[in-house]
């Protein structure tokens, strides 16, 4: 069961929920899920843009996904159309563009459903280091920032108040979560990535009193996700990114009326 | 007196419209300031310009070197998808020694639901919270923007009440932002009528008098304050207030000799 391709699928799943547990405890709380959904959808247009002009494609991702998020709170500013509708837009536009640049590239090898559905099992040396890499990165940044980010989640005006400079946490936010956007593609794809945010997350939320206990949590829950989720795909032959996601729901739908049960 | 925070020809606009035009104000030490208006005067804004949340368009806020606020919001919308006592709550971020977080704690009277979650306290215990929380940073000036809004009756009263005591105990200043002037007439000092611009401003048995308070409150208003401002200063005279509820001239009669 210790092949090479297994253990690196492995160390980029236990990676990618390491980080996406306490990022997702953000997601959960500033209801951020569609935000999510959308920056992931824009990463399609990183990537394509990242095979045409040739640099890294999870670069070209953080990039663009990075420049999609600015847009969005520049136009969020304006405040003449509703988040969600700005949301509808952006994300479909760099999808559809994404597309449209992928047929010019007219790259044969090009394997859309690995990066709409993840490929983890051909996960390389090179991704690790982007997973480990990209996830030191998120996890120092969120540790700085975690009690200024908890409280603008309670109340934005009272951490502003309290010398917390908003616009630049809101703005870091944001950029984490299009690193955790970027390295996850190869985990769960493109279509997958909020699941694996917002899951173990919602799963944490009934059992945790304290917003630290809740993120430690939903790290917790989305490692038993991917290492459940991986082994399942290669013993029933299944996709991976959805085993990945199946086996988060099952922890879901089992702990959440345990939780309630508990409570009483 | 030193002076806390000054304005100065503060205008602000926001999409072409100005929401505050050439305000000047000074806030001093021991200062308990009721700025109030009509919806959409501009009072928050008012007092997010003078905490440096916004710069102001024109003119500007000076504020006194290392000057310490404490801010109350409206209101705290405590989401119950976020895990959080309030004794967490009251603590996250800040640093304050257990004897400080003690006096406070009694002070505003939180204790008996300090272990609960956030998301199942009450309107008003989550204005004392909130009060508590402003006050662990042994704040200079306490800025309130319309701190009693989501309450009902008694609980705007004891809002009201705890903190005319922290202002009178503490000695430190107030700058409060309530439509419900009634129930601060007696603790407040001054009272700044806001429409975009400053209507009028002073002691607040003198402003509801004013014709601007009058013309922008109508009549009825001014009529009512005034017969609270009988009630809580003129404590010997109160045979006459009752009387100038039932007689319009008699009132602004007596009015002149207040």
């Amino acid at each position: 069961m210790l092949d090479p391709f297994i253990v690196r699928a492995l160390a980029a799943g236990i990676g990618v929920a390491l980080i996406a547990g306490p990022l997702g405890c953000f997601v959960v709380w500033r209801r951020m899920a569609y935000f999510g959904d959308s920056l992931a959808h824009s990463a399609l247009l990183g990537i394509a843009l990242g095979m045409v002009t040739g640099i890294n494609p999870t670069l070209g991702t953080i990039l663009v996904s990075t420049g999609f998020a600015m847009m969005l709170l520049w136009l969020q500013h304006t405040r003449i159309l509703a988040t969600d509708t700005l949301l509808g837009i952006l994300a479909h536009a760099a999808l559809s563009i994404g597309m449209v640049v992928l047929s010019f590239a007219g790259n044969q090898r090009f394997d859309l459903q690995s990066y709409l559905f993840g490929d983890i099992l051909t996960v390389t040396a090179e991704d690790l280091y982007w997973v480990y890499g990209g996830g030191i990165v998120v996890l120092v940044l969120l540790f700085k920032n975690w009690l200024s980010l908890t409280l603008m989640t309670i109340h934005e005006d009272l951490a502003r108040a309290e010398g917390v400079k908003t616009f630049w946490v809101n703005l870091l936010l944001v950029v984490l979560m299009t690193i955790v956007v970027a390295v996850s593609i190869r985990i769960v794809g493109i279509l997958l990535i909020t699941s694996l945010l917002v899951i173990p997350a919602a799963t944490a939320r009934q059992w945790m009193k304290s917003p630290e206990g809740m993120a430690i949590m939903a790290a917790f829950f989305g490692l038993l996700a991917v290492i459940s989720g991986i082994y399942g795909s290669a013993y029933l032959d299944t996709p991976t990114g959805p085993s990945i996601v199946t086996a988060a729901t099952i922890l879901f739908t089992v702990l959440f009326p345990v939780a309630a049960l508990f409570r009483r | 007196m030193s002076v806390l925070i000054s304005a100065s020809h503060v205008s602000v606009v926001r999409d072409s419209q100005e929401i505050l035009k050439d305000i000047s104000l000074e806030v001093s030490e021991e200062d308990f300031i009721t700025i109030i208006g009509p919806n959409g005067a501009g009072k928050s804004m008012l007092l997010k310009c003078l905490m440096g949340f916004y710069a102001p368009d024109e003119g500007h806020v000076t504020s006194r070197k290392g000057l310490k606020i404490g801010y109350v919001p409206q209101r705290l919308q405590a989401e119950p998808t976020i895990p959080i006592t309030s004794r967490r709550f009251l603590t996250l971020r800040r640093k304050s020694s257990a004897e400080t977080l003690e006096k406070v704690i009694s002070e505003t009277e939180v204790s008996s639901f300090l272990d609960k979650p956030l998301s199942v306290l009450s309107g008003g215990q989550l204005q004392r919270v909130l009060l508590a929380r402003a006050l662990l940073n042994e704040p200079d000036l306490l800025v309130l923007d319309e701190p009693a809004q989501n309450l009902d009756i008694t609980g705007q009263l004891a809002f009201y009440k705890l903190l005319d005591r922290i202002y009178q105990e503490r000695g430190l200043s107030v700058l409060m932002v309530s439509h419900d002037l009634h129930l601060v007439m007696s603790s407040t000092k001054n009272v700044v009528c806001l429409s975009r611009e400053i209507c009028c401003h002073g002691e607040p048995r003198h402003v509801t008098k004013d014709p601007e308070f009058i013309s922008l409150f109508g009549p009825d208003m001014a009529q009512l304050m005034a017969s609270y401002q009988h009630r809580h200063h003129d404590h010997d005279h109160d045979h006459s207030h009752v009387h100038s509820l039932t007689d319009k001239t008699e009132e602004s009669s007596a009015s002149h000799h207040a």
